[in-house]
């Protein structure tokens, strides 16, 4: 369980890294909090012939507000800090109560948000939650030959970023720089539980959920994510739909409980099989939407 | 600190090697790193089953940094196969077929892991780069994954020799199990599947071998449990005297069983020392744990009960396989203690247990804390649960109306037991530990607390099981006590330690014969050049066999401390205490002479030494107990279910054991703290998952689930203590009744807290998921 050899480069600034990320003659990954990557290294399961390590760069560990009273993630934005920092606690409540789910406290202090986001895992939590909030993603890289400017920038739904298990729309030479969570609405709670072998191990099941009541009590717009739920981290925009125009009374909570169970795709592992884990999604789905309804209503 | 009473066994304590073990200093195999020292890595086949066509290591042995590359065909002598450890006892109408594996593969692969080819190089980065250059050509063939099938007619043979995968059959009875079945009022028969996994250690084993080409001699560091055996099979296959090798086990970071075992890379390592004349260090890693290292596995049982409708047993038939994996080098020691172990504190006068082993192609199966026993508690408590359920009784009062009483010891079970000795229980207390047990849980109020609604939705249940734990077997252990000038005691023992506390319950026995303090005993286990004679630390007997041998040889020292003493004071002997590190004359304490002062007489640079004594303060005592010590005990455990998502949390663990005398409550309590921990990983969370091509799916802890501190409640502990009448301390063992059992206190109370639910839900298979409970629950509704 040692790593095959590789070259290392600790890029001290964004341009730095792209340029790294840009060379094409080396294969090059990223490295952020190494929690996945290294693991991957030591079982000879990934054999990159250059890591960039993003560690040293300041500018991706910032948290900031943005203009609309949102949030914009730093990549290197350790797990812990989703824990602990009061801002993030204020603008998105569900980030602070889903962070302490992530593995555990060691491997959150050095964990990052865009490293998980990056990994496109559809075990992790922070994708599920992410989704669940509209989150979107900054992406940059170097400019290839013909494109003006030192840097190309774009920005992408975090629903169309996850195009299956493990794979991502980050091309080989991006790198993601960011993540955005629109400010929360009005009359909007969240709330986020998973069931999981041991605290810390990889969820059967986690929902993250949004529900926004209007001024009637009446649902006007809801939005439910599933961990390990699919192939890729999974937003339920049919389930979560059979809530809108109404009241979030047990029974339709229910109905959008059974919803969920009924189009999610999960996997059968060695853990939990297919019919397990849907009907894990149901209890989790009915008890989290449940909770986040009781939270828009206060 | 010293005692009111003046006694150290019995005392919390604090433990001599605590202070090195939290600062890190203590030395671990790891820490040894010789000047100029090579690393190795073994390539091991990826298949379980399969014919080894080629091998072609030339790109491994060309790669820069690589010294050696070694396979089957460069081993000489050393190409046999490995030694059975354990033979089997001798029981009428007994079968077995020892099969035992080569050091590398010459030509058949019979389990994944197995090693192909190890490789020597400047660090273990390099090796293992080289190990990814080796090419081997494998034919893969059909493997027995399937334990329910491995003795099929039609099943693949592993070992070609042999007419099927039978490894043994063995059958042991009692009474006329058939005359019993016939005159029952109830008869209950049941299939069960108990499943067990890895050791688990947080040290994988470890190898460091160091060739001194001019002093001759061979110095090894290693993980084992065994070092003295280990020593002296080295010593034999290298054509060495027994005294040019020196086996150190260090401090270990756990055994729990698989350590005790004799592995390849024991000889393999030191033989490439010499070969290449370099220290060489391999130290496996923790994905290689899973194959290389032996585990404990599943058996499948098909038992019946048959009792009177007062639930007095009349009898039980136990027929079951044990899976043995590709070899089966230690014998039948895990089969025999389920068959023995089964019948537990109850008086069960008609038995019948037979047992057939069956060759898989799976990594070797050998004694892991517990070695079988939990099998066998499993299925006895569970009958007994079915029983109860089936008249309308409490799951206590049945075993009340079972349990051998305290005036019928010693009481004969009339089977032969893994010692070659009969099954006889020396002492015990078994009712007084089922009523302690029943009243620290709440027992006969807690039908009301079931029904208090629990607000998060989850019901809550009881279980309470008993057990007894043969433990403490023989052959023997040795121990050398010296009284050194300067006053401190040195302790010598063959034994090696993985965190049992020897440093200090051993050296509580040595201060209360000499009047020392603990602190003044410097303890030396596992190191060969210290003592040479002995077993190892296994079958929970290190307190038992090595503690009595330590307590004799402590005896015989007090004795010459006595005879130089009253010599030097001109008293009676009798006249003299041993107190504070010196003899004193009772009731004139200003006439005393310390330890040391006598040690230096003992040992004159001038003069003589009396005719027909010995120099020095030192003695060498050895102890072999006539048949095992049984300890006994029960657990109680209140768990709470969710019948919704099929999670379980335990949320009280109340032990009441009894392992006699007790050397020191802080460790023995740590030794049963660890213990259930082990035994809630192989009830609720510990599998070994095999795919249909027989590879293990889950070769890490991130998918192999050990249960974590926050998995393991608090266990409240109450001691009992009924003295062996088999040793002059009175110790028993208690090293593995903590894991015994769990599964069965777990799958009882699990069972009741859904009595209301699912009423007729039974569970008859462990480890029970949360996936498989979820499977119970859907079947039961």
């Amino acid at each position: 369980m040692k790593p095959p050899p590789f070259e290392y480069v600790a890029a001290a600034s964004l341009d730095g890294a792209l340029e790294a990320l840009a060379e094409p003659s080396l294969e090059t990954r990223a490295l952020a909090g190494g929690q996945s990557l290294v693991p991957m290294l030591n079982f000879r399961l990934a054999a990159p012939e250059r890591l960039v390590d993003l560690n040293g760069i300041e500018e991706l560990a910032r948290v900031e507000e943005t203009e609309s009273g949102g949030l914009r993630l730093g990549a290197m934005v350790r797990h812990l800090r989703l824990e602990r920092d009061p801002l993030i606690a204020r603008r998105a409540p569900l980030l602070a109560e889903a962070a302490p789910f992530i593995a555990h406290p060691q491997i959150r202090s050095r964990g990052t948000v865009g490293g998980s986001v990056a990994h496109a895992d559809p075990a992790a939590e922070l994708p599920a939650v992410l989704l669940t909030l509209g989150a979107r993603v900054r992406i940059a890289r170097r400019s290839r030959g013909g494109e003006s400017g030192s840097r190309v920038e774009r920005t992408l739904d975090l629903e169309d970023f996850f195009l299956g298990p493990f794979f991502s729309a980050l091309e080989p030479d991006e790198l993601l720089t960011a993540i955005e969570v629109p400010p929360s609405a009005p009359g909007e709670g969240t709330a986020f539980d998973e069931v999981a072998r041991r605290r810390g191990d990889y969820a059967l099941a986690g929902v993250a959920a949004r529900v926004r009541l209007d001024s009637r009590g009446v649902c006007d717009e809801a939005a439910i994510s599933l961990v390990n739920g699919g192939a890729t981290p999974c937003l339920m925009r049919e389930a979560a739909r059979t809530l809108v125009g109404a009241e979030p009374t047990p029974e339709a909570v229910g109905a959008t409980a059974a919803a969920c169970a009924e189009t999610c795709e999960p996997a059968a592992d060695m853990h939990a099989n297919e019919a397990y884990r849907r009907h894990l999604v149901r209890t989790l789905t009915a008890r989290v939407v449940s909770r986040a309804a009781g939270r828009a209503r206060t | 600190m010293s005692r009111a009473g003046g006694t150290w066994v019995g005392a919390r304590v604090p433990r001599n090697e605590d202070a090195r073990l939290l600062t890190g200093r203590a030395q671990f195999v790891e820490d040894v790193e010789p000047p100029g020292a090579l690393h190795a890595a073994f390539v091991r086949s990826d298949l379980p089953a399969g014919r080894l066509r080629g091998l072609d290591v030339e790109r491994a042995r060309a790669h820069p940094g690589v010294h050696a590359v070694f396979t089957a065909a460069d081993l000489g002598p050393l190409l046999r196969p490995g030694a059975v450890l354990v033979p089997p006892p001798p029981l009428e109408g007994l079968v077995f077929h020892a099969r035992t594996a080569l050091p590398l593969v010459r030509e058949r692969i019979r389990h994944q892991g197995e090693a192909l080819a190890m490789i020597v190089a400047d660090s273990r980065y390099v090796a293992e780069d080289a190990a990814q250059l080796v090419e081997a050509d494998i034919e893969p063939l059909d493997p027995v994954v399937d334990l329910g099938r491995a003795l099929d007619e039609d099943a693949p043979r592993i070992h070609d020799d042999l007419p099927s995968n039978l490894a043994a059959y063995v059958r042991q009875a009692k009474g006329d199990y058939a005359a019993a079945r016939a005159r029952a009022d109830l008869v209950l028969e049941r299939r069960f599947s108990y499943d067990r996994g890895i050791g688990g250690a947080i040290e994988n084993r470890a190898v460091v071998a160091e060739w001194d080409a001019r002093a001759d001699r061979l110095q090894v560091w290693d993980t084992t449990q065994a070092p003295i055996p280990v020593r002296n099979v080295v010593a034999a296959a290298l054509g060495l005297s027994e005294s040019q090798v020196r086996f150190i086990a260090p401090f270990v970071g756990g055994g729990f069983g698989p350590k005790i075992m004799f592995y390849a890379e024991e000889i393999l390592v030191p033989w490439a020392s010499i070969r290449l004349g370099r220290p060489v260090k391999w130290v496996e890693d923790r994905y290689e744990n899973f194959f290389a290292t032996t585990q404990e596995r599943g058996q499948l049982h098909e038992a019946e009960i048959s009792v009177t409708r007062e639930g007095r047993i009349l009898g039980v038939r136990d027929i079951f396989i044990h899976d043995s994996g590709a070899y089966d080098p230690y014998g039948l020691t895990i089969p025999i203690n389920t068959q023995c172990t089964l019948l537990g504190p109850y008086r069960v006068p008609n038995y019948e247990s037979e047992f057939r082993v069956a060759f898989t192609n799976k990594p070797i199966v050998t004694p892991v804390r517990g070695a079988g026993r939990q099998h066998g508690v499993f299925i006895m408590e569970r009958l007994l649960d079915l029983a109860a359920r089936g008249l309308g009784l409490d799951p206590v009062e049945i075993r009340r109306r079972n349990v051998i009483g305290s005036d019928e010891f010693p009481y004969n079970h009339e089977i032969m037991y893994q010692d070659f000795a009969p099954l006889r229980y020396d002492s015990g207390s078994y009712e007084e530990s089922l009523e302690e047990a029943v009243r620290l849980v709440g027992h006969e109020t807690f039908p009301r607390e079931r029904e208090r609604a629990q607000p998060d939705g989850r019901v809550v249940g009881v279980g309470v099981v008993n057990y007894v734990e043969g433990t403490g077997i023989g052959p023997y252990e040795g121990a050398r006590i010296t009284v050194e000038p300067g006053g401190t005691v040195r302790l010598a023992t063959g034994v090696g330690t993985q965190g049992q506390g020897h440093f200090t319950s051993f050296a509580q026995i040595v201060a209360d014969a000499i009047g020392v303090q603990p602190s003044d005993v410097r303890v030396v286990t596992g190191d060969t050049s210290d003592f040479h004679w002995g077993t190892g630390t296994f079958a929970s007997r290190g307190a038992v066999v090595a503690g009595n041998a330590i307590h004799a040889a402590a005896q015989s020292v007090r004795e010459k401390i006595l005879r130089h003493a009253a010599k030097a004071l001109e008293v009676d002997p009798e006249d003299l205490e041993l107190a504070d590190g010196a003899a004193r004359v009772r009731g004139a304490p200003d006439l005393s002479v310390d330890l040391g002062a006598l040690a230096l007489s003992a040992n004159p640079l001038r003069g003589a030494v009396e005719p027909g004594t010995e120099p020095g303060l030192e003695a060498t005592s050895y102890f072999g107990p006539p048949y095992g010590t049984t300890a006994n005990g029960t657990h109680a455990v209140v768990v709470a279910v969710d019948p919704e998502t099929a999670m379980v949390e335990i949320l009280r663990y109340i032990v009441v054991h009894d392992c006699g005398t007790v050397i020191n409550p802080t460790i023995v309590e740590g030794q049963i703290h660890g213990g259930v921990a082990a035994g809630i990983g192989n009830a609720f969370y510990e599998e070994l998952v095999f795919d249909e091509f027989g590879g293990t799916s889950n070769a890490s802890f991130m998918d192999y689930l050990l249960p974590t501190s926050t998995d393991v409640p608090p266990i409240e502990t109450a001691h009992l203590e009924t003295p062996s009448t088999l040793n002059p301390l009175g110790t028993k063992g208690v090293g593995e009744g903590g894991a015994i059992p769990v599964a069965a206190a777990f799958a009882q109370a699990v069972e009741d807290a859904l009595a209301d639910i699912a009423p007729g839900l039974e569970i008859l298979d462990i480890p029970l998921s949360p996936g498989r409970l979820f499977e119970l629950l859907r079947g039961a509704s």
